[in-house]
């Protein structure tokens, strides 16, 4: 008898709910926390290529990104979501993608157009149409064209080595940089994204846990390769080799981080080959024929807002469905 | 379409937990004091009852004829008092009429006449199923007679036993093959007579080496019955996935498994058709894993259909302090119940009682649309797009997207890192699509 009251007691605060009861371990927020330890070699690598300063840039960056989302957090009167961890993380993918010694007061700025308008106007995380580190960076390029596009050498830099970025350097000067310095990373460009070599590191590390899907970095590295290769077979003269393409400016840091994004990326298997491939020939045509010498952000910028259609298109068909 | 040996597109693998029970041998539970017997255990009718309040009723005698045609009969398990009929809360979520009856202390019981397996006809198989009210063990319950009554117009070539018991903790099918192999495969040739088939498979999954053993033991001399071995990997039992993973036939959305020439039963239900036939047994008890880590001694037990859960429970040993939630079936499409006076159904399948830790219940955020639940729903669906229309009231999009053929497995919702109430909202679409759909 004494059992039965003792489950009696029980009774009162036994959850209910939807199956099903049980759950992963993985979750949203481990996920974020799994992209900024991927980010760590980046870190490191900005750290020997262009100097501890470095560190208050993207600790800059990283701070107003969450302030900024807990203010609009606070004056909208909605729930605090900082312990997602989704806020600094792209604090510290945008400062990943500045160029070295950036104006402390325009990262800042950056950093709070980012959150502003890059996520909480749509409603938060899971709404945002567009990457919102990126968008940030495209507001300060707009913004600050002259810091935007300053560059400063690598500390390990030999005399050959200039302070204009690899793609700069071929686009307007013919001069191609050698493989090994664009793989390590001892090149001029971006706090994270010279070396290939880290953000390989990281980036597997988010394919191996899962974090990330394998289909966009695939697609977009064999997508690059086969476009630019067929440039480079038609003339080798005018146009640089695939791997000088694949190693240099931002496109392995936005095939492994940026274009990866949950949010902002297509459902299915088959709508990520569109994005990825899609989002290589955009940046073949940028890099080759446009003005400007880098265009991963505005190639992934604009499969971004093609995302909810692809995801249209490519419906799975439902088992057993024969049409 | 990449082809993949003995498995299916999707899935996950949770962890299984069922070293909890694998080992404990099944227990025949003492007969309660009181039983409570719901008269509506499936769906489609509710029995009528043919005993009225304090009739003397004996264990096996029947208390409740069908209605129509999608109806099971209800016999009493025990010898009793007929206390009441009334209405109370059942472990499916609504209250349900039930018949009350007290135990007296007797050992008289009134099972049907036994049948002689090697002269029977299919129609007295399929009659007696009926007669001793068994019912399937899906989600729907459905009377198993119905499956094995054929039509004309769709010859069955294949019957398919579900032994893969994929849900995690539930370990009754299991010990059943351990224990029972001969009544087991002797059910199953029974169900191929009344189907008038002579093919068989038994569906498995690789993570049982000793049923298996076992049953490649006893099938040796079977050549009708093939055992095919298939991956561990969730919902590898449910019906679609595993008449795909066996057979490699897809039944198209809205049909049934026998328009693709498959029946499927599961083991209890062979074992039970065995005991209906050779002992005359009617379905009055229920095979079940008690288990989760909530729980001091998880046992598989065979217990009189209406025993309360607070009974089982008590019988094993009680529950823990950190228990958090109670379920009764498998932790993935089982529900969540807060009554302990709840009775045991013919097709409950498992009780169980889980702890914080086991439930990993993690705050619920927005979607960030990974496409996890994308990635694994067994059916193909997009569970995160039809979710947002069900919760924007969109139920004629979310029925263009196929939401009717979900079968609320859970897959999506286990894997989602945000926690999204998936199942919760899919539930609830599917039911408001269905009004659509008659009106």
């Amino acid at each position: 008898m004494e059992q039965t009251k003792f489950l009696e007691l029980q009774e009162k605060r036994l959850k209910l709910g939807s199956s099903p009861h049980i759950k992963s371990a993985f979750s949203t927020q481990k996920a974020m926390i799994y992209v900024i330890l991927a980010l760590v070699p980046c870190i490191i690598s900005s750290i020997i290529f262009f100097g501890f300063y470095q560190i208050v840039i993207i600790l800059t960056s990283v701070v107003f990104a969450v302030l900024t989302e807990f203010v609009i957090k606070k004056l909208r009167k909605q729930n605090l979501s900082i312990d997602d961890g989704s806020a600094a993380l792209t604090g510290l993918l945008l400062a990943l993608i500045l160029p070295p010694n950036y104006p402390l007061v325009s990262t800042a700025l950056g950093s709070i157009f980012a959150i502003a308008i890059g996520k909480e106007v749509f409603g938060g995380l899971g709404y945002n149409i567009f990457n919102p580190a990126l968008i940030g960076r495209a507001f300060l390029q707009a913004s600050f064209p002259v810091e935007t596009t300053t560059w400063v050498k690598p500390n390990l830099a030999v005399d050959t080595i200039t302070s204009a970025t690899p793609l700069a350097q071929f686009k307007f000067e013919r001069i191609v940089t050698d493989l090994p310095n664009l793989f390590y990373g001892n090149i001029s460009g971006s706090l994270g994204e010279t070396s290939a070599l880290a953000i390989l590191i990281g980036g597997l590390f988010l394919i191996f846990t899962k974090v990330a899907n394998w289909q966009i970095p695939v697609s977009m590295i064999i997508g690059l390769i086969v476009f630019e290769g067929i440039l480079w077979i038609i003339n080798p003269n005018e146009f640089a080799s695939p791997l000088f393409h694949l190693f240099s400016g931002g496109f392995m840091f936005g095939a492994f981080f940026m274009a990866t994004d949950w949010v902002t990326s297509p459902l299915t298997s088959k709508g990520m080959w569109i994005y990825g491939l899609s989002i290589s020939l955009l940046i073949v045509l940028i890099r080759n024929f446009g003005g400007l010498p880098e265009g991963v952000m505005y190639a992934i910028l604009l499969m971004n807002a093609v995302t909810p259609l692809i995801n249209r298109y490519t419906v799975p068909k439902i088992f057993g469905e024969t049409k | 379409m990449i082809f993949r040996k003995n498995t299916f597109k999707g899935g996950v693998h949770p962890t299984e937990f069922k070293e909890l029970t694998e080992n404990q041998p099944l227990e025949i539970m003492p007969t309660p004091k009181e039983i409570f017997l719901p008269l509506q255990q499936h769906l489609g009718k509710e029995a009528t009852p043919t005993i009225k309040k304090k009739d003397k009723v004996l264990a096996g005698q029947m208390v409740a004829e069908p209605v129509g045609f999608i109806s099971a009969p209800i016999h009493s398990p025990i010898t009793g008092i007929v206390k009441d009929i009334k209405s109370i809360p059942t472990p499916i979520g609504f209250p349900r009429k039930s018949i009350i009856i007290e135990a007296e202390s007797s050992n008289e019981f009134q099972y049907y006449e036994p049948l002689n397996i090697d002269k029977i006809a299919p129609e007295q198989i399929v009659e007696r199923v009926k007669l001793a009210g068994i019912v399937g063990m899906g989600g729907a319950s459905f009377p198993t007679y119905v499956k094995l009554t054929p039509q004309k117009d769709k010859p069955i070539d294949t019957l398919i036993i579900n032994a893969c018991e994929c849900e995690p903790y539930l370990t009754r099918d299991y010990r059943i093959i351990l224990e029972r192999p001969i009544q087991f495969i002797l059910g199953t040739k029974l169900i191929m007579k009344a189907l008038g088939v002579n093919k068989a498979i038994i569906g498995i999954e690789d993570n049982k080496p000793e049923a298996i053993e076992i049953l490649r033991q006893h099938l040796a001399n079977e050549p009708e019955i093939k055992l095919e071995v298939l991956r561990t990997k969730y919902p590898q039992g449910a019906e679609k996935m595993l008449i795909f993973a066996a057979v490699k036939r897809q039944v198209p959305p809205g049909k049934l498994p026998l328009d693709v020439g498959v029946v499927v039963q599961n083991v209890v239900t062979a074992l039970s058709i065995y005991e209906a036939i050779i002992e005359g047994k009617p379905q009055i008890d229920a095979i079940i894993t008690v288990s989760g880590k909530g729980i001091k001694n998880p046992k598989n037990l065979i217990v009189k259909i209406g025993t309360t859960i607070q009974e089982v429970l008590d019988y094993c040993g009680g529950i823990t302090n950190d228990a958090i939630k109670l379920v009764v079936g498998g932790p993935m499409m089982g529900n969540a119940i807060y009554d302990l006076k709840t009775p045991v159904m013919k097709a409950t399948s498992g009780i169980l009682v889980l702890t914080q830790a086991e439930v990993n219940e993690i705050k619920e955020r927005n979607c960030v649309r990974c496409g996890n639940c994308v990635e694994v729903c067994p059916i193909n669906l997009q569970p995160t797009k039809l979710a947002r229309l069900v919760q924007f009231s969109r139920y004629e999009d979310a029925l263009n997207m196929g939401i009717m053929n979900c079968m609320e497995c859970g897959t999506c919702q286990y894997n989602c890192p945000s926690n999204v109430s998936l199942v919760h909202w899919l539930k609830l679409g599917k039911i408001k699509a269905k009004n659509i759909q008659v009106a």
